[in-house]
C-alpha cells in the first residue's frame, strides 16, 4: 500500500501531507523512545507514536520513516506542523490509543 | 575524487539546542544520497550521526562536527568542549543513561546514544577527559 492509498482510506485525520505519495508503506512501528526508534524504525514504515516534538520528525526524515501517527489525541503546536510541512513528512493523529492505532494500521497494511 | 582527497564539511552543535537537532546530519544524508551512496550506508550514518548531535546537544557544552567525504567511506569527528565521560565502558552500556528528566520528557535518554552509534559504524573510536571534553570518530565504508 503507498501512502497515497493510506490518505485515502481516511482512516487516521491528515494533518500534513509530505506529498510523498508513491512511497510504499512497508509495515507498522510503535516506540515512543527516539534513539530506540532511530536504531529500530524500518524504512517506509507507519510510526504510531504519541512523541509529540519536532525531534520526531527529525527522526522519521533520518530514519525515512513513511508517514507518522500521532495517537492518542495528543495536541500538535505551530512549530511542529512547520517542520512537518518543511521536511516533507506526511503526519496523521488520531484519538485512538497506541495500541489500536497500530492495529488498524497494520490491518490495512 | 580518490580514496585519499575528501569532501570536507563542518557543523557547530550547540547546547541544549533541540529545535535544530539533526540538521547536520540530515545535510549529510542529503549530500550522501546526492552521490548515489547505497540506502544502507545512508541510514547507518543517519543514525550514527543524528546520535551524535543529540549527545552533544544533551550532554556537552557544545562542539563541532568535521564530515570527510571519501570515494569509499565517510569520516565524522565529533569533538565537543566538555565535561568528559568519566567511565565510558559504563556510558557504553545499553540502557546506561544520565539524561536529566526534562529530556527524557522529550523522548531521549533510553540509553542507546552511544550504543547506536558503535552498531552502525565500521570503525569507532571514542576519547573522553573529564573537565575537558569528549571526541568521537566514527566511519562507514560504502
Amino acid at each position: 500500500m503507498t501512502i497515497k492509498d493510506f490518505i485515502d482510506t481516511n482512516t487516521f485525520t491528515l494533518v500534513n501531507d509530505g506529498n510523498n505519495h508513491d512511497v510504499e508503506l512497508t509495515g507498522c512501528y510503535c516506540c515512543d523512545l527516539l534513539s530506540i526508534a532511530m536504531g529500530h524504525a524500518p524504512q517506509g514504515c507507519v510510526w504510531v507514536t504519541v512523541m509529540n516534538n519536532v525531534n520526531t520528525l527529525a527522526v522519521a526524515s533520518l530514519a525515512e520513516c513513511g508517514c507518522v501517527v500521532l495517537a492518542c489525541g495528543v495536541a500538535l503546536d505551530d512549530v511542529f506542523l512547520a517542520k512537518a510541512a518543511e521536511q516533507n513528512i506526511t503526519v496523521f493523529k488520531t484519538e485512538l490509543p497506541v495500541f489500536e492505532a497500530a492495529l488498524k494500521a497494520h490491518e490495512l497494511l | 575524487m580518490s580514496t585519499s582527497d575528501s569532501l570536507h564539511f563542518q557543523y557547530t552543535v550547540s547546547k541544549d539546542d533541540f529545535t535544530h537537532a539533526g540538521s547536520a546530519s540530515s545535510d549529510v544524508k542529503n549530500k550522501l544520497k546526492k552521490m548515489n551512496v547505497s540506502a544502507a550506508a545512508v541510514r547507518k550514518v543517519s543514525i550514527a550521526m543524528y546520535e551524535g548531535e543529540i549527545n552533544m546537544i544533551i550532554h556537552a557544552y557544545g562542539g563541532t562536527i568535521d564530515v570527510d567525504i571519501y570515494e569509499d567511506r565517510i569520516v565524522m569527528c565529533l569533538k565537543d568542549t566538555g565535561p568528559g565521560i568519566a567511565n565510558i565502558e559504563e556510558a557504553m552500556q545499553e540502557g546506561f543513561s544520565t539524561a536529566p528528566a526534562d529530556v527524557i520528557n522529550l523522548g531521549f535518554g533510553a540509553g542507546m546514544g552511544l550504543p547506536n552509534m558503535r552498531n552502525n559504524t565500521d570503525e569507532f573510536q571514542i576519547e573522553s577527559e573529564v573537565g575537558v571534553g569528549t571526541t568521537v570518530t566514527m566511519t562507514v565504508y560504502f
